[in-house]
């Protein structure tokens, strides 16, 4: 093994193994194209070759932008054969937040996918000296560019070509020169919280994680996976690349963003990253569809959803299933569940990780009862990127797994979960100061995320360090844990949760519009407005259910049984981002909310039971006005503590 | 676009046109010329005539009087196949493509002219029609790839957005191959960033291809940016005629169709 220490080592190695079976695949002009791996390995040597030609050499970093392309995966790969360091970015990144980066690596090259991306780079090229040249993907617009700058994939290749004919073994040559604990790339962060950090991974780090992890699926070079996450995101770095070096198995990149389900469908991958929006987003587009199919088909539909259903939790709760469920299952396959996961691009798949945020139980479910194979994931950059995985027979829907092979995770005296293993990233590049805050002298990377360990060993995520507080007795306080379970409800939009600080947890509710809306047209509510609606006492009985039904089931967990929503009220507005309540990927900004709804905050807390307030609303045009209502505040049912043991539960780490 | 372009040919030359339908004036000697490889853009307000003008070059309209050159040879009068057969492709004001059929299968009438297998060897299909078949099949990917539409290739047009739409009769028009493209309102009725889309492919195709095109537009904006030279029409007459800081100074422009200036 040792003498494959290096992706280009291991591409090399596949390129004979496997020569002549698919490594990459593209689809352009509506025909999908493939790479073998001998092609893949000949591509990238010839790129290396041009490049070096160039004056690339040790040391020196390639910036890459632009989304999944077979090139650009070949650019990775010629600049790690150089011995150099690849830093691929976030194709939608501002030409700002690019000057930074390039900046910051000391790139010499850039690697641009297409127009786009080459202006953008020649908009901050005053402020990026060190720039030599830009090689483009597509030529697209550039051909009348300055040559001298802007140059083409297919002439660097040309020129690889002609050295490599003078100098065959120039790029194995730097190949062998590798060493498993080089740099292998640096991935900037995406930077919500101040300027980006460049995370310096090495050969090794990635490729110890990404053995673990094939080893741990059985993953093979028959599988195949669509590459459609931002290159400059670790994960897709990890399956598109590492991973699939390791593996030998087929990545295949879209025509098109817009065309990935399509594409999906096309391919149907094995081996499927997806995150909670997505697959919510997918479920709620084949409702809605569903809902305009004829009469026959619908109820096709919804009874043999509702079996697959009793079957899982039959299967769950290790009970037999019947015959006559058998065969209903048997049947539900071939009338509903295959044609729908052949919908999703789902037909082949054996393996699908899910992370990034909780997933709803019933959404959970829903997956898995026809037969989706969804795993919960938990990592980080840092960690490259997997620390814990779900096992095939120990899924579930609120945790997310158990540590994999050769990662050690405990957590600190407050909770925040820490880990140690073969991955753990080299530092912060030219950053020692943030690396020295993230990771100890004996080489624990602190996560930045509250968590426990729950009765059979499943680390369990709640929130964010920074967010988790206490109640004034002292128990845990994590406010997207519970807004997480209350988001759970269609009916509810968003959620926050108060309660830092304080005697006992209170919560603002956004109803959200079309799910109590639909609700109320069913029963026959008569509201003339979304302030109305959410003002309307059968509307504060259907969410009060709700918020009972989260506690009952927190009561459950020793940890957070003290989190039990006491009081809550309805919003008369939904958060917004254009009023500064959300950020734009829809994240509570909860100094902002705190500060516009205090009299709401205080009348939460001083048992009133209602509450005048007046806000300040943007209009989508800019306009500003305001909102004016008087919310009622209403309580809730809370439940005895169940079953509490006199050991804190934090010891069962 | 940077600064002024040269061209040195002519590739159609309208003389002296005059088009009425009964007693109404729909034109009325109008000359002027497109040459080629320009972007050439044809302005007036509502009714001036501007349709009624391309209709003529298309050969939807024949003009009573008056004569059109194409590529330095005169030009009888012509159906509008014959002319689309000499390289004139066009795009309508209010979408004319076949509804229930897909994107794709939209580009591939715009091959029609081009194909050469007669409906025997249609009907047979093996050899020379499925030959030919594949060799328009890679051309209209190549626009659509171009365009941006691979997401809708198979999709219905009928349930297309509208912007979308005069995108798919964009690429059917440069599916075709014309050397000169007639664009009839190609941002009538777009938000601000289909316009913008849809300026760019038109400056591509204009570069990349080195297609000649007339455009009507009203946003002014726009036909200001794209145009190397500007035709203005009002009541059926040309008023104004050159490049656009040329037509933004015509005082009988300013008058009749752009609104008094106010500084």
């Amino acid at each position: 093994m040792s003498e494959l220490d290096t992706f280009p080592k291991l591409l090399r190695h596949q390129a004979v193994r496997l020569a002549s079976r698919p490594a990459l695949m593209e689809k352009e002009y509506g025909i999908w194209q493939t790479w073998t791996w001998e092609d893949y390995f000949d591509e990238v040597r010839r790129f290396a070759a041009g490049l070096s030609a160039l004056g690339f050499s040790r040391d020196d970093k390639l910036f890459i932008i632009g989304q999944n392309r077979p090139r650009l995966y070949f650019a990775i790969s010629a600049a790690q054969s150089l011995g150099g360091v690849p830093v691929p970015t976030y194709y939608d990144s501002v030409a700002e937040e690019m000057k930074f980066v390039i900046g910051h690596a000391g790139a010499r090259y850039v690697v641009a996918e297409d127009q786009e991306q080459v202006d953008k780079v020649l908009e901050i090229r005053e402020s990026c000296p060190d720039v030599e040249m830009i090689i483009y993907d597509d030529e697209r617009g550039l051909s009348d560019y300055d040559p001298a700058f802007v140059r083409s994939f297919e002439s660097i290749q040309a020129a690889g070509a002609e050295k490599l004919a003078s100098e065959p073994d120039l790029v194995d040559r730097e190949i062998d020169r590798g060493r498993g604990s080089d740099t292998s790339v640096i991935l900037y962060t995406s930077g919500t919280t101040g300027t980006p950090k460049g995370v310096v991974l090495t050969f090794d780090n990635i490729r110890s994680i990404a053995q673990v992890c094939c080893d741990l699926e059985g993953l093979n070079e028959t599988d195949s996976v669509i590459a459609y996450l931002p290159m400059a995101w670790i994960v897709d770095h990890f399956i598109s690349y590492a991973q699939a070096h390791i593996c030998g198995f087929c990545v295949c990149c879209p025509e098109s963003p817009e065309t990935v389900m399509q594409d999906s469908r096309e391919i149907g991958p094995t081996y499927h990253f997806t995150s909670p929006r997505v697959l919510e987003n997918h479920r709620t587009s084949i409702m809605i569809r569903m809902e305009d199919a004829s009469r026959f088909k619908r109820w096709m539909f919804h009874y043999f959803l509702d079996v697959a259903k009793r079957c899982l939790d039959k299967r769950l709760a290790n009970e037999t299933l019947s015959m006559a469920d058998r065969i209903k299952y048997a049947l539900g396959r071939v009338l509903v569940y295959e044609p729908l996961k052949n919908q999703l691009g789902y037909s082949r798949t054996r393996l699908t990780y899910t992370a990034g945020e909780a997933i709803g139980p019933d959404m959970f479910d829903f997956y898995r009862s026809i037969g989706i194979h969804l795993k919960q994931v938990y990592g980080q950059t840092e960690a490259s990127p997997f620390v814990t995985v779900q096992l095939n027979d120990q899924v579930r829907s609120d945790t997310v797994g158990t540590p994999i092979e050769g990662v050690e995770v405990k957590l600190s005296a407050d909770g925040e979960v820490l880990f140690r293993s073969p991955g753990v990233f080299h530092s912060y590049y030219k950053n020692p100061d943030a690396t020295a805050a993230a990771k100890t002298a004996d080489g624990w990377v602190l996560t930045g995320d509250t968590g426990f360990f729950d009765d059979i060993g499943h680390l369990k995520i709640i929130d964010r360090t920074k967010d988790v507080g206490r109640l004034n007795n002292g128990s845990l306080f994590a406010p997207k844990y519970i807004e997480n379970k209350l988001k759970f409800f269609p009916y509810i939009l968003e959620a926050v949760a108060i309660g830092d600080s304080r005697d006992e947890v209170t919560a603002f509710v956004n109803i959200d519009l079309s799910a109590v809306g639909d609700w109320a047209e069913r029963r026959g509510l008569a509201y003339a407005s979304y302030q109305e609606l959410a003002a309307h006492p059968a509307v504060y009985e259907l969410i009060d259910e709700c918020i009972e039904k989260v506690n009952e089931d927190l009561a459950q967990d020793d940890m957070l049984a003290d989190s039990q929503v006491r009081r809550f009220l309805i919003l008369h507005k939904e958060l917004d981002a254009d009023d500064g309540e959300l950020t734009r990927t829809r994240k509570l900004r909860r100094r902002i909310i705190a500060e516009r709804y205090a009299p709401l905050i205080t009348a939460l807390y001083d048992g009133s039971d209602h509450c005048e307030i007046s806000v300040e609303v943007t209009f989508e045009d800019g306009r500003k006005g305001s909102l004016t209502g008087d919310l009622r505040i209403a309580p809730v049912k809370t439940f005895e503590k169940h079953d509490r043991s006199a050991e804190p539960a934090r010891s069962a780490a | 676009m940077p600064g002024e372009r040269d061209f040195d040919k002519a590739l159609l030359k309208v003389e002296n046109i005059s088009l009425s339908f009964g007693g109404v004036k729909a034109l009325e000697d109008i000359s002027f010329d497109i040459m080629e490889g320009e972007i050439r853009a044809i302005i007036g307000p509502n009714g001036a005539g501007k349709s009624s003008m391309l209709n003529c070059i298309n050969g939807f309209y024949h003009p009573q009087k008056g004569r059109i050159w194409f590529d330095g040879a005169y030009r009888g009068a012509l159906k509008p196949h014959q002319i689309a057969r000499q390289g004139i492709s066009r795009t309508f004001q209010n979408i004319a493509l076949f509804k229930g059929m897909t994107t794709l299968d939209n580009l591939m009438t715009g091959r029609i002219t081009r194909m050469r297998a007669n409906m025997f060897w249609q009907a047979l299909w093996k050899g020379k029609a499925e030959r030919e078949e594949i060799e328009h099949r890679e051309r209209v990917e190549h626009i659509i790839d171009f365009l941006e539409i691979q997401s809708i290739r198979k999709t219905p047009v009928g349930r297309l957005p509208y912007g979308l739409q005069k995108r798919v009769e964009l690429g059917r028009a440069l599916a075709a191959e014309g050397r000169l493209l007639l664009l009839d309102e190609p941002m009538a009725g777009m938000n601000i960033e289909e316009k913008e889309d849809m300026c760019r492919f038109i400056i591509d195709v204009n570069e990349q291809f080195g297609t000649t095109i007339a455009l009507i537009e009203h946003d002014m904006g726009v036909v200001m940016d794209l145009a190397d030279r500007v035709v203005v029409l009002d009541y059926g007459r040309k008023i104004g005629d050159g490049v656009p800081d040329e037509i933004r100074r015509n005082q009988t422009v300013i008058d009749a169709y752009l609104g008094v200036s106010h500084d």
